[in-house]
């Protein structure tokens, strides 16, 4: 894991901390972010975590951009021997899986699709080698998944599953990205999972719907009054397969101002997560639905 | 005091100098594409530099004032009438109650600037009055501006006097061929070293895909990339990248063809790679041009980078000493 820093402009430093996306790389970079932000340098205006990377906007007026670089590397050093955990949060999320809003959306543009003939559940479920759709379904909410930035739109989350690279769903993005996406459609590109905080263009693999809102411009819905933005980086998610039914009842509650999202606060420890992680998704998960 | 829209034009928003500080969740600065432009039509009605205004895309709209006050046009020459009458760009003009201000065709550039004394005075919403309308934001209720909407207008505390002017040499507009300065970088390895030639000296063409979120151009050739086995999560083609963060002015190049400068209402990351980034000085340059129009990239270091960024802000100087 080699970190490449390079110049966005004279704004921006962005430092890629791995290639390839990997819970270390995550750690990596969100331990030399909070040094940063501890660290209070003058100059620094934003500071932008990302799933293997980072980047930081500055004004050079302030501070030179080659002794931000300077004092970036030197955080480096001490980060590096921080160690990878955090006091984190476990978020339930409801997902009607197979919905129609996706499937009319999804139908709408099969010709920019991998496989038109076939749905982008349908397709996921048989280039994971997973057989049928309930068995993709499974595997998709079975382990928890990471957040590991969150961005693209406001509050869009990007999840990183919690299993073993060679169990992780993987999925080509679309031929070509489409013009529309359902709000709250769940989808999936690479290795990474998304919910769409709101409607719009999207490229993506689309799964299913949430009823839960996590983005709330207008500060009405309970949960969200406090910050329009539901998610931050590392918090943990636990998709949990519902149906039309519970969909509809969930949609109504949120309206009528009752539901409550199932969150609970939870440590993250990555050397332990790696040393037993179905174990360890076990402990999540009775954090989640204990008491 | 209040603008009441008759008819919106194309695309009118209500824009400041931006929200700077939640990008690290998704909701980019946002702002006038051509700050410059807003800052000098704000002070030619004596408003602060950051008080919101209207940017107008194209199309002006038709408004009419409901009290009396001082307006000024910056930006794209998008010639404004008063109840009919002929109005300069870049001077002020007094305007009374029932007077309808509304516009003739988009003559250069492509964003038109509407200052009003006292601003417009929507809420403020993470300190800034900006519409961001992919995340319905800020701005009149989170969107660009429709028929039968009326904005409210802030009190002014001193009101700037009419007729006052812009010297020209203070206006700054786009060449043509636009001239965008960048600094190469972020995945620019990623291409060969052919292609990075290529990419410089092709004359681009503004892609009638361009608003606040990103500028796209084509016309230039396809980039060709250094061959590589993709890194896990990236997805398989040579321009993905595990999804990062975006630099504003940050050019990517999906799948090689059509490069997409990132701008004011820009999404926050992605998985595309990124040749570099254009300079924070040409940034406003940028929202000036109209779809067909070309454009060049030109390649500088940090040092020329800084110094159009000093050679900027002497410009904001010289415009606020014009106009103090």
């Amino acid at each position: 894991m080699k970190t490449r820093y390079s110049f966005g402009g004279d704004e921006h430093i962005f430092v890629e901390c791995d290639e390839e996306m990997s819970l270390q790389a995550f750690f990596k970079g969100l331990s030399i972010t909070n040094g940063v932000r501890d660290s209070r340098i003058k100059g620094v205006t934003e500071i932008c975590p990302a799933n293997a990377s980072f980047q930081i906007k500055f004004n050079p007026d302030e501070i030179a951009p080659d002794d931000l670089l300077a004092e970036l590397k030197r955080i480096e050093e001490t980060a590096s021997k921080s160690v990878a955990s955090l006091k984190t949060r476990i978020i339930e999320i409801p997902v009607l899986y197979n919905d129609p809003w996706t499937h009319e959306t999804l139908m709408r543009f099969r010709e920019r699709h991998q496989d038109p003939s076939s749905t982008d559940i349908e397709y996921a479920a048989r280039i994971n080698n997973l057989g049928t759709v309930d068995n993709f379904i499974k595997a998709h909410s079975g382990a928890p998944w990471f957040v590991s930035m969150v961005g693209f739109v406001a509050g869009l989350p990007f999840l990183y599953q919690m299993a073993e690279r060679a169990k992780q769903i993987e999925v080509p993005k679309y031929l070509r990205p489409r013009t529309d996406t359902p709000k709250l459609t769940v989808g999936h590109g690479g290795c990474f999972g998304c919910i769409y905080s709101v409607r719009g263009a999207g490229g993506y693999q689309m799964f299913g719907v949430t009823p839960m809102p996590i983005y709330d411009p207008t500060q009405t819905i309970s949960y969200l009054k406090d910050f329009m933005v539901l998610f931050r980086p590392g918090d943990i998610v636990k998709w949990k397969p519902i149906d039309r039914e519970e969909y509809d009842q969930t949609v109504a509650a949120v309206e009528a101002g009752k539901f409550q999202p199932r969150i609970r606060d939870v440590s993250f420890a990555l050397d332990e997560f790696e040393k037993d992680i179905d174990g360890y998704n076990r402990k999540l998960q009775e954090a989640l639905y204990g008491h | 005091m209040a603008i009441k829209v008759h008819s919106p034009g194309l695309s009118t928003t209500v824009q400041d100098l931006g929200r700077p500080g939640y990008y690290h969740i998704g909701i980019p600065l946002s702002g006038a594409m051509d700050s410059e432009a807003l800052r000098s039509a704000n002070l030619l009605v004596g408003n602060d530099e950051n008080a919101a205004g209207l940017e107008v895309v194209f199309m002006g709209p038709e408004l009419e004032f409901t009290a009396s006050a001082t307006v000024a046009v910056t930006g794209g020459e998008i010639p404004p009438k008063l109840n009919g009458e002929p109005r300069e760009t870049w001077t002020s003009f007094a305007v009374k109650a029932g007077d309808v201000l509304s516009f003739d065709f988009l003559k250069a550039g492509a964003r038109a600037y509407i200052a009003v004394s006292g601003g417009i005075d929507v809420p403020v919403v993470l300190g800034s009055r900006s519409t961001y309308t992919l995340g319905a934001l800020g701005g009149h209720q989170g969107r660009k501006l429709a028929a039968g909407d009326e904005l409210p207008v802030g009190s002014a505390s001193k009101s700037g006097a009419a007729g006052r002017t812009l010297p020209v040499s203070l206006r700054r507009m786009p060449g043509s061929p636009a001239t965008l300065r960048m600094l190469p970088g972020l995945y620019w390895h990623r291409i060969t070293e052919d292609a990075g030639k290529h990419f410089l000296a092709d004359t681009w063409k503004v892609a009638p895909e361009a608003d606040r979120i990103g500028y796209r151009f084509r016309g230039g050739q396809k980039l060709a990339f250094v061959d590589r086995k993709p890194p896990f999560g990236a997805g398989s083609d040579p321009s993905n990248i595990v999804d990062a963060c975006y630099p504003y002015g940050s050019i990517q190049v999906p799948g090689g063809t059509e490069p997409i400068v990132l701008h004011r209402d820009a999404v926050s990351g992605g998985g595309y790679f990124m040749v570099g980034t254009v300079i924070s000085a040409d940034m406003d340059l940028i929202g000036q041009l109209q779809p067909h129009m070309p454009a060049q990239f030109v390649a500088v270091d940090m040092a020329a980078a800084l110094k159009a960024r000093k050679d900027q802000d002497a410009l904001a100087a010289s415009v606020r000493a014009a106009l103090a």
